[in-house]
């Protein structure tokens, strides 16, 4: 940064507010040259327009309520302020789906429970053999809170499930169970036996190479031929099929990524201490080849997360078909900016957050390695 | 003491028992390859059961059979007459138009924006860091719906209150209109002019090479490569008579004619697709710039190498090491991410095979199709991804 | 120097028998014959690339010969996985890197194999273990996890690492080449330790003084040959062949 070091000689002795730390970096980042002084001037004034813009439509001008279903203020006022009232008016069916409106509590502390499950399972400290028996209790009160009939709780079917808890339901499982399967699909690919290496390399490669969606389709149209006659398997359980069968083969690729990264060294002084082959697997190689590779495992989390909203291809009611259809009804229609900014936020959040945990954990992991 | 062997003997008979490792190994191979098979047999007995019950047929017949939908936007020539293998081109086509324009435009802008990102100016880089962030967090289906509804559908006005930014071009809710140049045969001798452009460029090349090894002349390679390529055509166009006439969308009722249109439903897909895959050519571009230490161009200046030749013999050749794997994934991606086209009604392959399994009823056929058009596409870029590696790859001890 | 077992004390601990590997064409080990009786401890030495690490490997089938006879403790080492097994409990082995488990404590590091190979009970697993990192003189880094010990240190939780199996015998390959120089004495003077104890042990290394100090015979190898083997006072005074003399004369003229 030789133009920093120039622009610091040239500032005067002095004090003051010019030799200050602030003053020294405004100079050094925005105004080095002449060149760059334009573009940050007319970059200032073209992203305070923006913003100002942005502002003024969300905000100040932004329709927050309205009396009964007139929503001609709302329609008056398209384009210069946001209709927040679909929001005020919807939100409850955007995050829930068609859920019973008087159980709503249900599906809400559903999403409670997953994000309780996600913070904890980021805190180093607590990572052992509690955690798994915590993460079990945690999907199975997730389950008796959406189905209901014990306890007391009345029973909702599955085609009335929708909205966010369907959105990490489909996540969280599908990775959750992907995860062995998409292990020994690592490990047979790195076999030396032909006939396993190669079905896992055409599985793998197979699955990896279509797009979710014909696997959706597949799932949703075919698995019912698949089955005997008599059994039925309903919608939402054959988007969770596709989404794990999915979720393997690229969980497989990231696992095996860490096994390639292992040097070979451990593999011989497991072998020279006798260890078996699944004993060295167990003990040995895959505890260092997970953990190496977490920061792709929840960038792949954080893909699926994203993937789960084409199950609206099915017709099933994840966060943004929900979205979608809030604004078909004749009196909401042309809102779809609104809701969809809503949805948006929440998207956001969660892969925001989770972005930011995996590059926090690759720090940490580069720190360690190198003592 | 006996005499050392001269060659390798052959490898030892199997004793057969369990605590052989080749034994071992083939009975476990057995018996996964055997529980695969009896899964796939069960599998298969099942669904032709219930295709009887439910008198569904098979068989790829139906492709000669007549398609009976209209689809809204095709390359070649297609009727609701025309058979059902034709309308399914038709789809294939479409998915790689946008792919291959998608390839392209995405590769321009996360190039800009990666370097962007990498700028001194504090607020071009903070500008280029939120935009990856932003398209990155958020579903791509969220996105092109979000273009597609929000946007196009409900916010631009309609063909006869079109937005006139400059003459000829309309934008609508009906769509982009542009003005195209008029058909005329000239156009064809360009594109050949071209052709022949490009194949020169390439035995000059050649040529300049071997001249530099010998001679160590150096050839203004560039320059010459310009010339022919723009050129040629310039020669054809003029030697055509320099047709300039253009066809001019015109407004008729409540749409245009003439003129060339980008739908809806284009417009919205190629936007939502490059916008997304952008972000992650970004950092792809960003990390392959990095990784290549600045001694590299400390020791290239060193030896007294302009900033062009450091770029392109030193610098460039190791950031496309590391750019090229990743890249090849992206353009992957891009190619299975078209396949949300369905969700916004463009016809590629995925919506039109879909309304054809609808149809016929015949969904086993339908999807393979799919998955096999896909397959092979997937297959072909990583094959030509691995070839690239390997050419490339540094030799190590 | 035939092997003649009547009573198991006086049968050879390793017996390689015209041993022959090759990697695709390259022929690695030519005709190797060695013989190693109990208590004894053998150095060999030789250029790199002279096939003294792919021996000792072979010897609990890190690597696998294919002509020849390797009998270990009366096993020999074929395609058995039975036989392999058994020999990789009775022979202990110390790496060039080390190679203990990072995502392991020490304490976990020494007591994996005597749990799940040899089933002993944690207690007493973990007893054995403080007392042989008592033998290396480490027992305050019991808890530590091998990225917080120094090279030197991490080696010799190696050593009691194979000795916790109660192996008969003990290959090193190269235990020090990869360690600081201030770092060698300590692990030097651990297997020599063990050595005075009447450890069975092969060793490649380089360091002469130790094969002066301990070793019954020093074997120098070449190309895949074994082509000098004598003791240790005789190697270094006498050396009889001119690739011998070269090898001494390159490592331990500095």
């Amino acid at each position: 940064m030789s133009d920093a070091a120039a622009t610091l000689k040239s500032l005067p002795q002095s004090g003051g507010f010019n030799n200050s730390p602030l003053a020294q970096w405004v100079k050094a980042n925005l105004f080095p040259n002449w060149w760059s002084t334009v573009i940050t001037l007319v970059l200032t004034y073209f992203i305070l327009k923006f913003l100002f813009g942005a502002l003024s439509w969300s905000l100040f001008n932004a329709v927050w309520s309205i009396e009964g279903t007139d929503t001609e203020v709302c329609r008056e006022l398209k384009g210069i302020g946001a209709c927040w009232a679909l929001i005020a008016e919807k939100h409850r069916f955007i995050l829930f789906g068609t859920y019973p409106f008087q159980e709503h509590w249900r599906p809400a502390l559903v999403i409670v429970v997953f994000l309780v499950l996600y913070g904890l399972s980021t805190v180093r400290a607590l990572w052992n053999y509690w955690l798994g028996v915590v993460w079990a209790a945690g999907l199975l009160s997730i389950g008796i809170l959406m189905w209901g009939g014990v306890f007391g709780l009345r029973f909702v079917e599955q085609e009335r499930w929708g909205g966010l808890p369907i959105t990490l339901m489909l996540a969280t499982f599908g990775i959750a169970l992907a995860f062995p399967l998409g292990i020994l699909l690592a490990l047979g690919r790195r076999s030396d036996m032909p006939a396993i290496k190669a079905i896992c390399v055409a599985y793998i490669e197979l699955i990896r190479g279509v797009p979710l969606i014909s696997l959706l389709f597949m799932a949703s149209v075919m698995l019912p031929l698949f089955l005997p006659e008599g059994l039925t398997i309903d919608k939402l359980l054959r988007a969770q099929i596709a989404i794990i069968l999915f979720a393997a083969a690229y969980l497989a690729e990231v696992v095996r990524g860490g096994l390639q990264a292992i040097p070979k060294g451990q593999y011989e002084a497991a072998d020279a201490l006798g260890l078996s082959y699944w004993k060295k697997t167990g003990f040995i190689v895959l505890p260092q080849a997970l953990k190496i590779v977490i920061p792709p495992l929840v960038n792949t989390f954080i893909g699926l997360f994203k993937d789960t909203s084409l199950v609206l291809i099915i017709g099933i009611y994840d966060l943004l078909n929900a979205a979608k259809t809030s604004t078909i009804e004749p009196k909401w229609q042309g809102f779809s900016i609104e809701a969809y900014v809503f949805v948006s936020i929440i998207y956001f959040v969660f892969c925001f957050a989770m972005s930011k945990y995996s590059q926090k954990i690759e720090a940490e992991l580069s720190h360690t390695h190198k003592r | 003491m006996a005499s050392i062997p001269r060659s390798r003997p052959a490898p030892p008979s199997i004793k057969l028992s369990l605590s052989d490792p080749v034994v071992r190994a083939i009975v476990f191979q057995v018996l996964v390859v055997g529980g695969v098979a009896l899964l796939v047999w069960y599998l298969v007995s099942n669904t032709m059961a219930n295709m009887e019950a439910r008198k569904i047929a098979s068989g790829f017949g139906f492709l000669n059979r007549e398609a009976g939908f209209a689809i809204s936007e095709h390359s070649i020539d297609y009727s609701p007459a025309d058979s059902y293998f034709r309308a399914l081109v038709v789809g294939v086509l479409n998915t790689l138009i946008v792919a291959i324009l998608g390839i392209v435009l995405a590769t321009i802008l996360g190039t800009i924006i990666g370097i962007g990102r990498l700028a001194k100016n504090w607020l071009i880089s903070q500008i280029c860091s939120v935009y990856i962030e932003v398209m990155r967090n958020l579903p791509l289906a969220l996105q092109l719906v979000f273009w597609y509804y929000a946007v196009i559908l409900e916010n631009l006005p309609s063909a006869r209150e079109a937005h006139n930014p400059l003459p000829g071009v309309f934008v609508s809710s009906r769509g982009i209109m542009v003005p195209v140049p008029a058909n005329d045969p000239t156009y064809g001798w360009m594109l050949i002019a071209c052709l022949i452009g490009i194949v020169g460029t390439v035995l000059l090349s050649r040529w300049a090479k071997a001249r530099q090894a010998a001679t160590g002349q150096q050839f203004p390679m560039l320059r010459a490569a310009a010339g022919l390529i723009l050129g040629l055509p310039l020669l054809a166009w003029l030697a055509g008579g320099a047709p300039t006439a253009l066809d001019w969308p015109e407004l008729r009722g409540f749409n245009f004619q003439g003129g060339g249109t980008l739908t809806p439903e284009f417009a919205a897909l190629l936007i939502g697709l490059v916008t997304y895959t952008a972000a992650f050519v970004a950092e792809i571009v960003r990390s392959g710039i990095l990784a290549v230490s600045h001694g590299q161009t400390e020791a290239s200046s060193a030896l007294g190498l302009k900033r062009g030749l450091t770029l392109r013999l030193v610098i460039l050749p190791q950031a496309l090491r590391v750019i090229i794997p990743p890249m090849i994934s992206q353009y992957l991606n891009i190619t299975k991410n078209s396949s949300l086209a369905v969700l916004i009604g463009y016809p590629d392959l995925v919506s039109i095979a879909n309304t054809t399994l609808n149809q016929t009823g015949q969904a086993i056929e339908g999807i393979g199709i799919i998955m096999m058009v896909y397959l092979t596409v997937s297959l072909s870029i990583a094959a030509f991804g691995n070839w690239y590696n390997k050419r490339i790859a540094l030799t190590e001890r | 120097m035939s092997a003649t077992a009547t009573a198991a004390d006086s049968r050879p601990m390793i017996e390689l028998r015209n041993v022959n590997k090759w990697y695709g064409e390259f022929h690695v080990l030519r005709d190797i014959n060695l013989t190693v009786e109990r208590g004894q401890k053998i150095v060999v030495c030789g250029p790199s690339g002279s096939g003294k690490s792919t021996m000792i490997r072979c010897i609990n089938r890190l690597e696998e010969h294919q002509q020849g006879h390797i009998i270990v403790e009366g096993t020999e080492l074929t395609g058995d996985l039975r036989n392999i097994d058994t020999v990789r409990r009775e022979v202990g082995m110390v790496f060039q890197q080390f190679n203990l488990f990072p995502h392991l404590t020490v304490l976990e590091n020494l007591t994996l194999a005597p749990i799940w190979v040899r089933k002993m009970p944690k207690k007493e697993a973990e007893e054995m273990a403080m007392y042989f990192l008592g033998r290396v003189k480490i027992p305050e880094q019991v808890h530590k996890y091998p990225g917080q010990l120094s090279g030197g240190q991490q080696q010799r939780v190696a050593i009691a690492r194979s000795l916790c199996m109660k192996p008969k015998i003990m290959l090193f390959d190269e235990p020090t080449s990869a360690l600081d120089p201030e770092m060698v004495k300590e692990v030097l003077d651990v297997m020599i330790e063990l050595a005075r104890e009447g450890m069975t042990m092969v060793c490649v290394t380089h360091e002469m003084g130790f094969a002066r100090a301990v070793a019954d015979s020093v074997i120098f190898m070449d190309k895949g040959e074994i082509v000098e083997s004598a003791p240790p006072t005789e190697f270094f005074a006498n050396p009889k062949s001119d690739r011998t003399k070269l090898f001494l004369s390159q490592i331990l003229g500095h």
